[in-house]
């Protein structure tokens, strides 16, 4: 007996050629996808390595060695200014004429003789003594070290003179000049100095911005968050409370800027420059993206829990709290901490209630005048000396790491409390 | 929700004197509106006491609506209305006197899904108990876990392992977790909704059994779309049909001789 052959339809020429267009179209969207990844990647590398590369030298600074004599005439008069020039004039002996000394003046930190004085007035046993001490560099100097004031251009081009030049050479050769890890950077608060300007006051500003922001908007994010996913009523204003909420979280933050200073400053009268208005602006930005992310989280409980609960006899309310929040509680928390993030980041309405300004002390509290993180970098951003540009790119850089400190953050609660069921 | 009792006070049936298998639960005229949708169209179903009563009927017909009225679980379900009138114990669940949170601890509710908490199997079932302040101690409590779990059958294969989640366990055995769970609380009545939809032939002849020995202490409403099992585990039958119940009878009767055509359609197999 003989069987047929008769070829299926899927076994046809035109179906493998089908077969083969279908899989080049997979082809040629995993390739697409690959180079846009590859692209975005690419733009990251970029973006990261410039701040980097142009940031990594603010963590170094230049300092000079100096043999100074306290005598005690100058400290009891508390000319420092003196004390420091003498011993710098010693450092470079072949300055001997006075345009030269005026312009060996320059190569230190204008804060040296009070760098100097509070050594003395913590130590008052050193009046009559002659100490070695290492003083910051003036920041030109500190960028001549770093390279990036050059020999080679012309000097009615340069920011540096020859016999200044010629007196760092001479200080590097009996080697008074040295390269230290820059604490100052991360201890200190705002300066018109380059070289004694922080980024701590930013920082605390910052962190005392956010601690107004987290304690306003997490509780009321969250309640809101549950009274609308799990209590309130579907109907007609519900649904106006969801739009709102869905538009607020699209306002652009200058609204939220100018919101708060109409009212808490125009109307409630709260101090300007403050870290207190600054946390309620930012509460009033980060509360709908922190509803917003709750409400997915509690929406992606399973019904069956609710049930389940509901079933045993507990209380709505029990329900809600015993099994829906905790289980919810990973997704709220990455909200709140991407929004957190986010405020952190914001600059645009702390424009509004003044947190941009020149504040040179730490603040203290909530009242203070501070400033925060994101507006030091574009006020440095914006001056003019050449060491504020690799300061700009260090407080990015640690803008960046709070930033990837907070996101892991989230990453870890997420993949420590995420159940499944 | 509104409930309407427009039912005469004379319809509310007293609670029988004697008799081993007195009236538990009484329906009387019960309509369920999703919005407009009418769901039930007019229930009327008495079940009695330490018996278990099948409610069968093809996808739609209402029946787990009916169950989900008992314990008042349709409260939580948005638009839904319920009209008519409820008794568990001659008294109306709808009415002032009984709270829904009350209401469910006493009318206890097993899932189609298996639904435990993702939390360790004694907390499972030591959470009903602990809400209700039903255990005072801890020894309390393993008592009422031990309990519970003895009853539902799953002590032997659980005991040394009661702090491992409920999540972990089997399709069958976090069913039998979850009426162990449902028992913890001492309910007098438990509605079990497709309990056995989801497991396969041995966990569901588990469940089975357990049902049978369960009747003993509780009042059962089982919702099944499985005639054999309705004719295995229950001593009454009723049947549904588009919103209506069209018959409600002993189960044998119900098999054996149905009188309405629509049923004996359905437990032949002609439609469904």
């Amino acid at each position: 007996m003989s069987v047929a052959v008769t070829k299926s339809r899927y076994q046809s020429e035109e179906f493998s050629a089908r077969l083969r267009r279908r899989y080049a179209a997979e082809r040629r969207f995993r390739i697409a996808g690959m180079v846009a990844v590859g692209i975005a990647s690419l733009m990251l590398v970029v973006l990261l390595g410039s701040i980097v590369s142009k940031g990594y030298t603010a963590f170094w600074q230049a300092q000079i060695r100096l043999e100074v004599t306290l005598d005690k005439q100058h400290v009891e008069e508390r000319n420092y200014t003196a004390i420091v020039r003498q011993a710098l004039y010693a450092q470079v002996p072949a300055a001997t004429d006075r345009a030269t000394r005026r312009s060996l003046n320059d190569l230190l930190s204008s804060g040296a003789p009070y760098e100097l004085e509070a050594m003395v007035n913590a130590n008052p046993s050193l009046v009559g003594t002659t100490q070695t001490v290492w003083v910051r560099a003036d920041d030109e100097i500190d960028q001549f070290m770093k390279g990036f004031i050059r020999r080679d251009v012309p000097e009615s081009e340069r920011r540096l003179n020859d016999v200044k030049i010629a007196a760092i050479d001479a200080l590097v050769a009996n080697g008074s000049i040295r390269s230290t890890f820059n604490t100052t950077l991360f201890t200190a608060g705002d300066s018109r100095e380059p070289e004694q300007a922080g980024i701590l006051g930013a920082v605390v500003g910052s962190a005392l911005t956010l601690v107004v922001t987290m304690l306003l908007s997490v509780p009321i994010g969250i309640a809101a968050a549950v009274y609308l996913e799990e209590f309130a009523p579907k109907n007609r204003w519900t649904d106006l409370i969801e739009v709102n909420i869905n538009n607020l979280a699209a306002v652009p933050s200058i609204i939220f800027g100018l919101l708060g200073l109409a009212v808490f400053l125009g109307f409630f009268g709260l101090p300007r420059s403050a870290p207190l208005v600054g946390g309620l602006v930012m509460a009033l930005m980060t509360l709908p993206v922190i509803i917003i992310a709750s409400r997915v989280a509690l929406k992606a409980v399973p019904p069956s829990i609710r049930e389940a609960a509901l079933g045993v006899g507990a209380s709505p309310l029990q329900t809600v709290t015993h099994h829906v929040l905790p289980l919810a509680l990973p997704g709220i928390l990455t909200g709140t901490i991407i929004g957190m993030a986010r405020a952190l980041g914001e600059t645009a309405p702390l424009l509004m209630i003044g947190m941009v300004a020149f504040i040179v002390d730490i603040p203290g509290g909530l009242t203070d005048s501070a400033t925060a993180i994101p507006v030091q970098i574009y006020m440095w951003a914006d001056s003019p000396e050449r060491a504020f540009t690799e300061r700009t790119s260090a407080a990015i850089m640690i803008l960046l790491a709070f930033l990837i400190l907070m996101n892991g953050l989230a990453v870890f609660l997420r993949k420590k409390f995420e159940r499944r069921w | 929700m509104s409930v309407q009792t427009h039912i005469p006070a004379t319809a509310m049936p007293s609670r029988p004197a004697a008799g081993i298998h007195g009236t538990k639960m009484v329906a009387r005229d019960v309509k369920v509106f999703y919005g407009a949708k009418q769901a039930l169209k007019g229930i009327n179903l008495e079940i009695q006491e330490n018996r278990v009563m099948a409610l069968i009927g093809p996808s739609g017909c209402g029946k787990s609506t009916f169950l989900r009225c008992l314990n008042r679980m349709n409260d939580t379900i948005e638009n839904c209305r319920v009209e008519g009138l409820i008794a568990l114990d001659g008294e109306d669940v709808y009415g002032k006197n009984i709270d829904a949170v009350q209401l469910r601890a006493r009318v206890g509710m097993v899932f189609q899904k298996p639904n435990p908490f993702p939390k360790s199997i004694y907390d499972n079932i030591a959470y009903g108990p602990r809400i209700h302040g039903i255990a005072s101690h801890r020894d309390e409590m393993d008592e009422i876990v031990q309990t519970s779990l003895q009853r539902a059958g799953l002590w032997n294969e659980v005991k040394d392992r009661l702090r491992e989640p409920g999540t972990g366990l089997s399709g069958g055995q976090q069913q039998r977790l979850c009426i162990a769970r449902a028992i913890a609380v001492s309910p007098e009545v438990i509605l079990m909704d497709e309990p056995c939809s989801a497991l396969d032939p041995i966990a569901t002849a588990h469940i089975e059994e357990l049902i049978d020995e369960l009747r003993e202490n509780y009042t059962i409403v089982i919702v099944t779309h499985n005639m054999q099992q309705a004719a295995r585990v229950s001593q009454k039958t009723a049947f549904f049909h588009l919103g209506d119940m069209v018959e409600c009878d002993d189960t044998e009767e119900i098999f054996t001789n149905p009188r309405d055509e629509r049923t004996q359609g359905y437990i032949t197999g002609r439609y469904g």
